[in-house]
């Protein structure tokens, strides 16, 4: 006992301060990207050509990245001959809508917003979630699981992961929802009571990631199920997860 | 019949498949028998779209590997498996994959629930988990069935136990809900997305994964990867090992109830993950290797930054693990549960954690050394209990000696210029074989690339450790409490969607 009150005393009280202050993120944290149409020369397409999940698209005003579709390689930004794409370190990248994935940089980005005013009332104080990997490569659910840890200890914000869906408010999925997963994946959404929540986390739940060509899956979520809030990344940084939760219920209460 | 008659290869050196000469079915059959039976241990087996077969069996002990091939005129041989345990898994891969029946197999079931590749088209979708299990009758005997989804942030899988009270008869797992295609989309490639698909074969253990499939495409193409470079590269895949034994022996304590070093481990894994986070922008080291070399270097500035937060790390490391060891409560729980024979491990082709904490001395770094570790060698630690004690432990005595290669490298790499970017690869040697194996954390990591007449992957075979170690865990189980299997599963802590590919 003398033992494991001593190691409690040297190893501190770890939980991170968050969401009074940013926790360090790592100096090649790949966040939101910043584009800068004005440098695009005339009718290049060379970060569309590099891009191996085709989300770098073309509009009147320039380039466009759907992050979505991004798995968050390095080569638009390599092909890119003049500076005009980089991944800032802003990791605030969730939205409800699967339209707002899509970034032209110059926009301001719109990130999630807090649940309907009745679904706020009977989910913002206590949000209980079922995770499902439906074909995940354990990559979303690494960093899904950590939220869980001391470090970030999810349940000061009334969230929880729980064991069974009739216990659950809603689904967090993870993976390209694999053929194979499919049925399980609606076994399990049909089994949490409503009102009921889907969310999205990392590129394969939203378009079918580095397998979005594959027909062993479906597409993502929201093939099968209503999504309410979509959070990129390859997978998706601890921060961005929560902070996209927080979104949703509400509580980042922060300028944009 | 002897194994002289395989072809020996090199770890990630490539073999032209005209001096790989095609064996009769039978002397193929025969050679791997006879391998076996002089202690290799059956690596790979697969076939391609041509009914070629190729197999790769390993003799960790004379440090050698063994190729062979043959071409089937049907689809049908007889199989292996009677003879040799350890290719149960691998044939009943071949005969849902190609539609090859291995005939007399004793357990020929689904392994990924797939459609075949070839002339598929036509069948049914198969129902994941809907297959023939084993089943034990009796007035007192009932089964339990769980998952696919299960009650946790886990993958999905379906297990069945066959019991008696509390006593677990047989277990059964039917895997395959993470199949994604990741060896079908290889094919014609390299792709685009072909290294994002490595790096996410098992996506705890990009680092192994994405490693082997750069060694393949250097070995194809004749580049060699710079010392420096593949110094780095043992720091990721030293960081990824780490990271890993960390979380997962804070999760067995937490499995038995020992909260105090669950705790920490979860938060000390975070901190293993930050540091490669730091070099390559990703807890998970995506995006840090590339074929040729690195996409992000470990300069001067930043291994004297990392050095202090190793240590940091290493020391808060053991003070949570001394508290483990020291709980005689949570040691006797580890030492009575999940045990598996020498014998058992040999037979079913045991490979990483699990086989070495049977005794059985098989690590890639030592036994068929790539990159650094010819220059840098790692003890090969071996526990002989074979029970969740003896994985725990080989656990942690592989953390010390990957902290301790970790802490020498960063010292020398600062004295080093930094490689530029390497250039794009030259195009891939045709109709060539080249196999590259890696020590990932749950154990060996194999990817066979086999090119076509124009360099492209003809076929592109991946083994994940878990693909043979899944099998194990079954075994481990016979004769427990079933209230012990997350403690066993735990001790395992093996990869879905690296086995579903």
């Amino acid at each position: 006992m003398m033992h494991i009150l001593l190691s409690r005393w040297r190893q501190g009280h770890r939980t991170l301060p968050y969401p009074k202050e940013l926790p360090d993120l790592p100096a090649r944290f790949q966040g939101l990207p910043r584009i800068e149409a004005a440098k695009c020369p005339e009718a290049c397409r060379l970060c569309a050509e590099a891009c191996p999940v085709a989300a770098i698209g073309f509009g009147p005003g320039g380039p466009s990245l759907d992050l979505g579709r991004c798995v968050f390689c390095p080569a638009c930004v390599e092909a890119c001959p003049e500076g005009a794409l980089a991944f800032t370190g802003d990791h605030r990248l969730a939205t409800n809508t699967r339209e707002a994935l899509v970034t032209t940089g110059a926009d301001r980005y719109a990130r999630a917003e807090a649940l309907g005013a009745e679904l706020k009332r009977v989910l913002g104080r206590s949000l209980k979630l079922r995770v499902v990997s439906a074909g995940g490569c354990n990559g979303c659910e690494v960093d899904v699981n950590v939220l869980g840890t001391l470090a970030w200890d999810l349940g000061r914000f009334g969230i929880q992961y729980v064991a069974s869906p009739r216990h659950a408010d809603g689904l967090l999925v993870t993976g390209p929802v694999t053929r194979n997963m499919e049925l399980a994946l609606r076994k399990t959404y049909d089994a949490v009571p409503g009102p009921k929540i889907v969310i999205a986390v990392g590129a394969c739940a939203i378009q079918g990631g580095p397998y979005c060509y594959r027909e062993e899956q479906l597409g993502g979520v929201g093939s099968v199920l209503p999504v309410d809030l979509y959070i990129p990344g390859c997978p998706p940084h601890p921060l961005t997860i929560l902070d996209g939760l927080l979104r949703l219920l509400g509580k980042l209460n922060e300028p944009q | 019949m002897t194994r002289r008659a395989l072809k020996i290869v090199k770890n990630g050196q490539p073999l032209a498949l005209a001096e790989l000469a095609p064996l009769a079915v039978a002397d193929f059959r025969d050679a791997i028998l006879a391998a076996v039976h002089e202690g290799d241990r059956l690596a790979c087996l697969c076939a391609d779209a041509q009914l070629r077969l190729f197999a790769v069996l390993a003799d960790d002990a004379g440090k050698t590997l063994r190729v062979a091939r043959t071409q089937l005129d049907q689809p049908r041989y007889p199989a292996l498996t009677p003879a040799c345990p350890q290719a149960h898994l691998f044939e009943r891969e071949l005969a849902e994959q190609y539609g090859i029946v291995p005939e007399g197999h004793p357990w020929l079931k689904p392994v990924r629930y797939h459609r075949p590749w070839t002339g598929g088209e036509s069948q049914p979708q198969p129902l994941p988990g809907v297959m023939d299990f084993y089943r034990v009758e009796g007035d007192e005997v009932h089964e339990v069935a769980v998952g696919p989804v299960h009650a946790g942030v886990i993958e999905p899988g379906h297990f069945r136990f066959q019991c008696h009270g509390e006593t677990v008869f047989h277990l059964e797992i039917a895997l395959g809900y993470q199949h994604r295609g990741v060896e079908q989309a290889l094919e014609g490639g390299p792709h685009p997305l072909s290294l994002k698909q490595a790096e996410t074969a098992a996506g705890d253990t990009s680092i192994a994964h994405v490693w082997a499939y750069c060694r393949n495409l250097e070995g194809l193409a004749g580049v060699k990867v710079s010392t420096r470079a593949d110094r780095v590269r043992g720091v990721a895949l030293e960081l990824e090992r780490a990271a890993n034994h960390v979380g997962d022996l804070g999760a067995l304590s937490g499995d038995v109830g020992f909260l105090p070093t669950a705790s920490f481990c979860g938060r000390l894994r975070g901190d293993w993950l930050n540091l490669s986070a730091e070099v390559c922008g990703s807890r998970l080291g995506r995006n840090w290797l590339r074929p040729g070399g690195l996409q992000h270097d470990l300069d001067h500035a930043l291994a004297e930054r990392l050095l202090p937060r190793l240590e940091k790390a290493w020391v808060e490391t053991q003070d949570a693990l001394e508290l483990l060891w020291g709980a005689a409560s949570a040691m006797i729980r580890f030492e009575v549960a999940g045990h598996l024979t020498p014998v058992q491990a040999r037979e079913i082709g045991l490979v990483g954690v699990p086989a070495r904490a049977c005794g059985i001395s098989l690590d890639v770094r030592h036994d068929h050394p790539f990159g650094p570790y010819k220059d840098h060698a790692v003890v090969s630690v071996l526990a002989e209990s074979g029970n969740v004690h003896s994985r725990a432990w080989v656990r942690w005595r592989e953390l010390s000696e990957s902290h301790r290669y970790l802490a020498a490298a960063l010292k020398d790499l600062g004295h080093t210029p930094c490689d530029p970017k390497p250039l794009p690869l030259p195009g891939l040697a045709a109709d060539c074989l080249c196999v590259s194996l890696i020590e990932g954390w749950r154990g060996e990591v194999l990817h066979l690339a086999i090119t076509d007449g124009g360099g492209r992957f003809a076929r592109y075979k991946i083994v994940d450790p878990s693909f043979h170690n899944w099998f194990g865990l079954a075994l481990a189980l016979r004769g427990e409490q079933i209230s012990d299997f997350p403690l066993c599963n735990k001790s395992f802590n093996l990869s879905y969607c690296g086995h579903d590919l």
